[in-house]
């Protein structure tokens, strides 16, 4: 609830076409959740989100987009590890979904 | 000489009464609808004591069955009846609610819980047959109040009920008029944390044949608070627990970390038994009544009972080395430091790789790994994930960095070094813990050489730092006495020997000092 409203008032403060924002989730599920909130608004209608379409540019950070821009060695210190670990197809498609349908940037 | 696991016990509490009046997703729901279908429709969907006790999950944490067997068991677990409802179990019980708001009333010193008086007259038979109540229990316990003053207090706001569903039987008052630290609720949270300890503590020292005195030092490392409106978190819960226990030589302290209190609490122990400080140090922790039905909206809908239903409870003995128990091995610390970075791979790095490349060891040379055990039945719903299997991989890709394993036998490893999630979520209670007592009895039977225990907390919960947190150990088989005890002799022998020299050399100080008159 807190990052929701972070994000709304980050949304706010910065303009949205200043804003991408990357999930760390670790299941599908809740990963498409988190991607629809800041897209198309929370789907439970219990946070500050809910209602509100800010239609940001959502990723994973397991999404070739992302961990392209990453340095290497860095990628190799932090993230190896949960490569192998996630199912980084699933979470993609989960995210993408979101984005493709209601992302506005 | 390092310090041995002498016991464990492990209990649950089945609390759906307490689930629907203190659990915080009902109060908060509660707050935001009170006319809201989850609330409507709850005592609908709670589990009765029988149902609970024959689910698979908690009749392996009182040991009736192995994690082995639980893995056996088909899921969902909480469809039928798959194994036998056991009250009781090699580690512990699983203590109905009726009986439990008794032991709420037997460990309050203050005057805060009362019983009706014709609640109290039912159950007191039931509890005299219970093998760890007493006859002063039974007497401490008293006749009981009249049912219009605890509806009185009710009304006057002064106190919070306990229900048998409809049925009010009892109440917890608040202990001071205007201190929020003292008010009912708070009461009710921290004598039920309290209460489930006693518990806990009372079975490890029967069912492990210790007498009370023996003990000299209490660690209590659940996650409540008690204090006033002054010290928020001031204690002492373990000095409290003790006193219900006949622990009459002990005193003792409150360890916090989130889920990585217990296994901060039991380095603790091993350093104080290890430096010789103390003989026998219990590490305990009771439940948190917060936690319960913690997901149950999720659990709800998606056509679920609310599943957690229990308070959790443990009670760990840590004691000299008797050439016998599992060691705990003081110098396999591995620890997240500040400067450690929170990325899981940052985490695992700390507590599990670390400590084997100081000591030598691999990845695979450790039989099973403890890590955060919660049910995934439990969690699933909410979108969490399996968290056990989670860890596991997490450990077995660190393997696959390490060039110990192949990326292709991750499943493998999981299956051989991991177990299945069989503790409730109670926050402290899952965290490595709840397994000491599985790799205690195998490693006993000669089954097992080595298990890492491992805790993890999330710091950020309190607002106070971002950092992640963990703590972890290996316990090990005892490898015997012989050797300790011919370094103690070799020991002896050269203090024998330079008092001798001592003595010897002041004779002659003094016949020289003689001679000189």
């Amino acid at each position: 609830m807190e990052n929701q409203a972070r994000i709304k008032e980050l949304a706010e403060t910065e303009g949205t076409e200043n804003l991408v924002v990357i999930l760390g989730a670790s299941e599908p599920e809740s990963a498409e959740l988190a991607a629809e909130t800041v897209t198309a608004g929370d789907p439970t209608y219990a946070g500050p989100l809910s209602g509100v379409q800010l239609g940001l540019p959502v990723y994973h950070i397991m999404e070739p987009e992302i961990k392209e821009q990453i340095d290497e060695t860095v990628w190799e210190e932090q993230m190896a590890m949960m490569e192998m670990v996630l199912e980084a197809e699933a979470l993609t498609e989960a995210v993408k979904k979101m984005r493709d349908a209601y992302s506005k940037l | 000489m390092e310090p041995v696991i002498r016991g464990v016990s492990y209990v649950l509490v089945h609390a759906p009464n307490l689930l629907v009046h203190y659990g915080t997703t009902q109060r908060l729901e509660r707050h935001k609808d009170p006319d809201s279908p989850y609330l409507k429709d709850i005592y609908r969907n709670l589990r009765a004591y029988d149902t609970a006790l024959a689910y698979p999950p908690y009749q392996t944490y009182i040991g009736n069955l192995t994690p082995a067997e639980l893995e056996q068991v088909a899921q969902p677990w909480y469809e039928g009846n798959k194994v036998e409802p056991r009250r009781f179990g090699p580690y512990g019980e699983i203590l109905p609610e009726d009986e439990f708001y008794a032991w709420m009333q037997r460990v309050d010193v203050f005057d805060l819980v009362w019983l009706e008086k014709g609640f109290l007259a039912e159950i007191k038979d039931r509890l005299g047959s219970h093998p760890l109540w007493t006859e002063e229990d039974t007497n401490i316990l008293g006749a009981g109040k009249d049912r219009e003053a605890i509806v009185k207090r009710l009304e006057d706001g002064s106190a919070v009920p306990l229900t048998l569903g409809d049925r009010l039987v009892g109440c917890v008052r608040r202990a001071h008029e205007l201190d929020e630290n003292l008010k009912a609720e708070v009461m009710a949270e921290n004598t039920a944390c309290k209460a489930s300890a006693v518990l806990a503590l009372r079975t490890l020292l029967k069912t492990n044949g210790v007498d009370a005195g023996e003990i000299e030092y209490i660690i209590e490392c659940s996650e409540e608070a008690c204090g006033d409106m002054n010290q928020r978190g001031g204690g002492n819960f373990a000095k409290a627990i003790g006193e219900h226990c006949g622990c009459s030589q002990a005193t003792g302290s409150d360890t916090r970390g989130f889920c990585a209190g217990p296994a901060h609490a039991l380095v603790e122990a091993a350093a104080l038994v290890k430096a010789g400080i103390f003989k026998n140090v219990v590490v305990v922790g009771g439940g948190a009544v917060a936690k319960l039905g913690m997901n149950g909206r999720e659990q709800v809908a998606k056509g679920m009972p609310i599943l957690e239903d229990v308070l959790g409870g443990f009670a760990v003995l840590i004691s000299q080395n008797d050439g016998r128990n599992p060691i705990i091995r003081t110098d396999s610390i591995g620890r997240h430091k500040i400067g450690s970075g929170s990325s899981p791979q940052a985490v695992m790095q700390a507590l599990v790789a670390e400590p084997l490349d100081r000591l030598g060891l691999r990845i695979t040379d450790v039989d099973k790994y403890a890590v955060e055990m919660q049910i995934p039945e439990f969690t699933e719903p909410a979108g969490a994930g399996n968290v056990p299997a989670a860890n596991y991989r997490m450990i077995a890709a660190l393997a696959v960095m390490r060039k110990e394993i192949e990326r292709k036998d991750i499943p493998g490893f999981v299956q051989r070094h991991g177990l299945p999630g069989f503790a409730p979520t109670q926050g402290h209670i899952p965290s490595g813990v709840p397994v000491i007592g599985y790799a205690r009895d195998r490693i006993l039977a000669g089954e097992m050489q080595r298990a890492m225990i491992i805790g993890k907390g999330s710091l950020f919960l309190a607002r106070m730092t971002n950092l992640f947190d963990g703590i972890s150990f290996l316990i090990e088989a005892n490898p015997g006495l012989r050797e300790e005890e011919a370094q103690v002799d070799r020991e002896t022998i050269r203090r024998l020997i330079a008092e001798s020299m001592r003595k010897l050399a002041e004779a002659l100080l003094r016949e020289q000092e003689q001679g000189g008159e």
